[in-house]
């Protein structure tokens, strides 16, 4: 994409969050939730955009681009930075610790060659922790992209992530 | 309603539809008037029974029969052989797909399912099911013969305390709010279920989501709230949807929105979905996500009662805690408080996951031991092992060794040997866990989710998980658990929330109750349970290896050597300890040592 059409699609992705969540502090999380599904991270581009259109006189409302993102560095879910096309969230929670996760990060470490946290050379992949997904009855679990896979091994590690290329 | 001795139920997937389930149903249905059996059997749709391929499928109880691969010609047959005369036309059967529901089995001898009770039972999406329940007759009875004061008092007389955590009684905080000044009062549910290993406030709000909305609406009625809102964490994607659902469906019934029931309340409410942050679930810090701020939690008092949401009075209790309410309005507060102990009354979820046989949500009466828990409804340890320690309240919660195995499970009981009740997580530990690892990992999760707002939390925190990695580590010095201890309690006195008051908790107890493998750690340098690397070693024993290769094959920095068919040996220089030659070794030849 090249730039010019990504600012437009920012100023649109922008433009319709507000006016679904409302110009107010309260629509905030909301809205900047939309961007994140939208670009896979907030851009700062987006968060200056949306400082520029939520702080309108009818809106009553001043929001700087500093509080914004501080908002959208303190929540998990959001990322300020670029992810790979792929995404691996592996939960690291105690109960999948103990039934094997430990060794099932190493697998997928050892697979991608990049640490928690990282996103391979090639843009590809990522690989984040996060904390209990709530579907400990089948742990280990790994999250790639939106889908759930449960009581993973490590020896299936290549395989799963074989279907996404 | 008549009385049908037969149902028939029609998958209409996708792929069943494509198959002309809908035409099959109207035969079925003129076939049934045709040979007069349309008030004996009654023919449902119904979604996923089988794989689909030979659509259209269909189930037939009380039979349990599955047929599939059905056309039009067949269906006088299946009218006339199976309805009229009982006979199973077996060319047609498929076997029956078993689901085993991973999460929530059958109650086992000692549940007491309260909570549950609906969950994997009634479809979570049809608010019918849950009215035939006797759902909403708690919201009916409260409008029509109570006052909000007396719903108060019921709740308070029964005893029932905040599922969340801290067990604060759920009648007194209404109180509170209800007497607040301030307009208008707001209700929240906490939906932002955080704990590792605790996952019962999703399985209520996927399987039974009005339960908990209509507790929500009753507790509105007695604190006089007119908006509520129901934050849930994004980890969630089902539960939002369901919840949402449910509440689309009690608003076409009149059961929320303007004039409920006709008897001029109005309360209305929405879910909110959080972000990702653990702290969020401590009551201030969710108000400031709410507001769409920071999700950092602020001091108290003024209490949410009094301040809370946009600086208005503001109720706000757990999943659980709604889901309990219509029980006690319907059954009666003196029914809730015959289950329990003195001071914790009724049934508590638990979440037990770890090295157990039964892992999975289970639903106990208070005061039930822990022995009981663990051996009766958790079917005892896994492989036979012996118990350890069990993990109880989640992250700011503590571990008890066996000891206390037959301590009665409440508040206060759990608080007087140093652990909480926490939400209900429960995670069960063998004798092979490393209890200096297990502190080392709760603090590596707290200091992650330290908002940062406070200093004892933000820094102590991390310090403590300094040094909790040095000793596993194998580099602890003398003097390192007086300073763990130290910088607890200072934590524990200094720190501005829950978790940061709590944070210190994981390593507080298992130093009490664990002491000696701590001093193990660092005055031997060795881990007991054989599980910190930098202090274990893998050794091939001769007798028993008989030279098969496969260790070496699989050892990822060709750390073993060996001819085939002789002993193996491995080089402790280049192992790194990863562990896998003992876990494909088919000999148990390879032993820890520490």
């Amino acid at each position: 994409m090249t730039i010019e059409t990504k600012e437009i699609e920012i100023t649109t992705v922008v433009q319709t969050a507000i006016e679904e969540h409302g110009a107010s502090r309260e629509g905030l999380i909301p809205i900047l939730s939309e961007i994140n599904r939208a670009f896979g991270h907030i851009p700062a581009e987006a968060l200056q955009e949306v400082n520029r259109q939520m702080n309108l006189p009818e809106n009553q409302i001043y929001v700087s681009e500093g509080q914004l993102f501080s908002i959208a560095s303190f929540y998990h879910m959001f990322s300020t930075q670029p992810l790979g096309k792929h995404v691996v969230r592996f939960c690291e929670s105690a109960p999948c610790h103990v039934v094997g996760g430990r060794q099932l990060l190493q697998a997928v470490m050892d697979h991608l060659q990049i640490d928690p946290n990282e996103t391979t050379l090639d843009k590809e992949w990522s690989l984040v922790t996060t904390s209990c997904l709530g579907i400990c009855g089948v742990g280990p679990v790994l999250l790639v992209d939106e889908d759930v896979y449960g009581n993973v091994t490590p020896d299936q590690v290549p395989e799963i992530l074989a279907r996404y290329n | 309603m008549p009385y049908y001795r037969t149902h028939v139920l029609v998958c209409i997937d996708p792929e069943c539809l494509e198959k002309g389930a809908l035409a099959f149903i109207d035969a079925l249905q003129d076939e049934l008037v045709a040979q007069g059996l349309i008030d004996e059997v009654q023919v449902l749709e119904t979604s996923r029974i089988g794989a689909c391929a030979n659509g259209p499928e269909m189930m037939i109880y009380p039979d349990g029969v599955h047929y599939a691969g059905m056309t039009l010609d067949d269906i006088p047959t299946l009218v006339t052989e199976h309805f009229l005369k009982g006979k199973i036309i077996e060319e047609f059967t498929r076997p029956v797909r078993s689901f085993v529901d991973e999460e929530l089995g059958p109650p086992k001898k000692k549940e007491v399912r309260v909570v549950l009770r609906n969950c994997g039972v009634i479809d979570p999406e049809n608010i019918e099911d849950y009215i035939a329940e006797d759902g909403y007759l708690a919201l009916a009875k409260v409008i029509e013969e109570m006052t909000p004061e007396e719903v108060i008092e019921e709740i308070k007389a029964s005893g029932l305390r905040g599922r969340g955590g801290a067990g604060f009684s759920a009648g007194l905080k209404w109180q509170f709010a209800r007497q607040a000044t301030g307009e208008p009062k707001y209700l929240i549910c906490n939906a932002d279920e955080g704990d590792p290993g605790a996952f019962m406030n999703r399985r209520v709000l996927e399987g039974d989501p009005h339960s908990v909305l209509e507790g929500m609406i009753i507790a509105a009625y007695a604190i006089g709230a007119s908006r509520g809102f129901v934050y849930c964490r994004a980890e969630y994607p089902k539960a939002v949807k369901t919840f949402n659902i449910a509440i689309q469906q009690a608003r076409e019934l009149g059961l929320l929105g303007e004039n409920i029931l006709n008897s001029g309340f109005n309360f209305d409410l929405e879910v909110r979905i959080g972000a990702g942050a653990f702290v969020c679930g401590e009551e201030t810090a969710l108000i400031a996500s709410i507001e769409g701020r920071r999700g950092e939690p602020r001091t108290r008092p003024p209490f949410p009662a009094s301040k809370g949401l946009w600086g208005k009075p503001t109720n706000n209790n757990n999943v659980e805690t709604y889901a309990n309410v219509p029980q006690i309005i319907l059954k009666g507060a003196e029914w809730f408080s015959s289950m329990g102990t003195e001071k914790s009354k009724g049934t508590k979820t638990f979440a037990i996951a770890g090295d157990v046989k039964n892992t999975g949500l289970i639903e106990v009466p208070l005061g039930i031991t822990l022995r009981e828990v663990i051996y009766d409804v958790g079917g005892g340890i896994k492989d036979d092992k012996g118990f350890k320690a069990a993990q109880i309240g989640g992250p700011m919660g503590g571990c008890l060794p066996e000891k206390y195995l037959d301590r009665q499970i409440d508040y206060e009981s759990l608080v007087e040997v140093g652990a909480i009740m926490g939400s209900g997580g429960l995670v069960i530990m063998d004798e092979e866990t490393c209890m200096v690892d297990i502190a080392r990992y709760f603090m590596d999760f707290t200091q992650d989710e330290s908002c940062g707002k406070c200093v004892p939390c933000r820094i102590g925190t991390r310090r403590l998980l300094e040094i909790l990695e040095r000793i596993c580590d194998g580099q602890g010095r003398d003097g390192d658990i007086e300073l763990l201890e130290n910088l607890c309690r200072q934590i524990q006195t200094a720190s501005l929330c829950g978790l940061g008051q709590g944070a210190p908790n994981p390593v507080v107890s298992t130093l009490e109750q664990f002491r000696d493998e701590y001093e193990a750690h660092i005055y031997e340098k060795r881990c007991p349970a054989k599980v910190c690397r930098s202090l274990i070693s893998f050794n091939i024993l001769e007798g028993v290896c008989n030279g098969c290769t496969v260790c070496a094959r699989n050892c990822p920095v060709d750390a073993i050597s060996g001819e085939r068919r002789q002993v193996h040996h491995i080089d402790q220089e280049t192992c790194i300890r990863c562990g896998i030659c003992a876990q494909v070794c088919n000999f148990h030849a390879i032993e820890v040592v520490s």
